[in-house]
């Protein structure tokens, strides 16, 4: 017996870039909650994602959904030393412009705009894409960011010194590196088993 | 125990200045080696043998031109029974496939400036009997996956399931062929980054 994808029709396409909030549609049937076992409910580290289709259709394989999202969350929260918590997001919110994933630029524009407080600048990287003027620092990881998500991967040794002359550490420089590369990973997955629609109010 | 992917891929001796940065990230850094392990040594293949794992493994780091990855999964579909002629033939899809990403169309409105045309890779006729048709439609999905992951859509599952990977199935090449976009790009900042220390 073939399996099938679900048709999604009737909804509203998000259009542009935006920092508003989304939900996701699944093409592919998530796991019913209710047959989720101790294993698959533990895959999804945080329990509330039961909620989410995207983490029950990825708990169809719980190993490597668990490793993702540990992955995940150590480059994009853990505070000690490297790239400030903003700039980690900043580099995913660009990977995700630059990929066309729509919903993963929502989030992470979203959280880059929290942490950084740069509104206008975070507006401008969504109205006007990853060559948009930001200043000195953000240009450099933004053209980072850009240069890894090139395939193949463009990141070169001009790179490193653009962002060393803006500052970075060889640890900050590794967190951009991770969160770019991360959303190289995120944004596949975000915009090949499903698809964006404007959040319910 | 496996030696870490990244560090072996990307040349990282112990003790080095990158060991010691990557350490700042030590939970990242032992979850990418569980992600790997999870897609190539899983405690259960289900119905995604290991050589398809490592033919579409193979496939995507050629794509990429990353040549450490492209060799080291090459040694893993030798040990997961890959022979001659499959790897002949994704030699030749690789050769075919080579383009530059990302590309590809947004929503129709005011990004459909920014649309940027690319090629839509179908697997060579005299190729479809060595890749058989399970891999012939997976290569065709990993493709739009590493150059053109903006314009999937529900029928490119579809064709997948059509040709006889399970919903499962499914879930696990999307994790694998995302994770190498992952680890291949890893691999390569970091080879630049050892170039400068």
């Amino acid at each position: 017996m073939t399996d099938k994808t679900i048709p999604q029709s009737g909804h509203v396409v998000p259009a542009v870039f935006t920092r508003d909030m989304l939900d996701w549609l699944p093409w592919l049937a998530p796991m019913p909650a209710e047959q989720m076992t101790e294993r698959h409910l533990a895959s999804l580290v945080d329990a509330a994602r039961v909620k989410s289709d995207y983490f029950r259709l990825l708990a169809r394989d719980p190993d490597v959904l668990e490793a993702r999202t540990r992955t995940d969350k150590d480059i994009f929260y853990n505070p000690d030393a490297g790239l400030p918590r903003a700039e980690r997001e900043l580099a995913a919110a660009a990977t995700s412009r630059l990929n066309g994933c729509i919903y993963c630029a929502s989030v992470h524009a979203r959280f880059a705009a929290t942490y950084s407080k740069r509104v206008p600048e975070v507006e401008k990287l969504l109205a006007e894409g990853t060559g948009a003027d930001l200043d000195k620092r953000w240009n450099a990881i933004v053209a980072a960011s850009v240069a890894l998500t090139a395939t193949p991967v463009a990141f070169g040794p001009g790179h490193i010194d653009a962002l060393r002359d803006c500052g970075l550490d060889d640890e900050a420089i590794v967190d951009v590196i991770n969160a770019a590369s991360f959303f190289n990973w995120a944004n596949r997955l975000m915009l090949s088993l499903g698809e964006p629609t404007p959040a319910k109010a | 125990m496996v030696a870490d992917v990244i560090d072996t891929l990307a040349d990282i001796a112990p003790g080095s200045a990158l060991d010691t940065a990557r350490n700042r990230r030590t939970v990242a850094r032992q979850q990418a080696q569980a992600s790997y392990l999870s897609l190539f040594k899983p405690a259960s293949p289900g119905d995604f043998p290991l050589v398809e794992r490592h033919a579409v493994a193979v496939f995507v780091a050629g794509l990429h031109g990353q040549v450490q990855a492209e060799t080291f999964y090459g040694t893993g579909l030798s040990e997961a029974g890959g022979g001659t002629a499959l790897k002949a033939a994704i030699s030749m899809a690789v050769k075919a496939g080579r383009t530059e990403g990302p590309y590809g169309a947004f929503p129709k409105g005011p990004l459909s400036v920014e649309d940027k045309a690319g090629p839509l890779y179908r697997v060579a006729a005299d190729l479809k009997a060595p890749l058989g048709p399970r891999l012939a439609a997976a290569f065709e999905h990993t493709h739009m996956l590493v150059f053109h992951p903006r314009d999937a859509a529900a029928p490119s599952l579809q064709a997948l399931l059509d040709a006889g990977w399970s919903t499962d199935a499914v879930v696990t090449l999307s994790q694998l062929v995302a994770f190498l976009a992952f680890q291949i790009r890893v691999v390569s900042g970091l080879r630049v980054l050892a170039t400068k220390v």
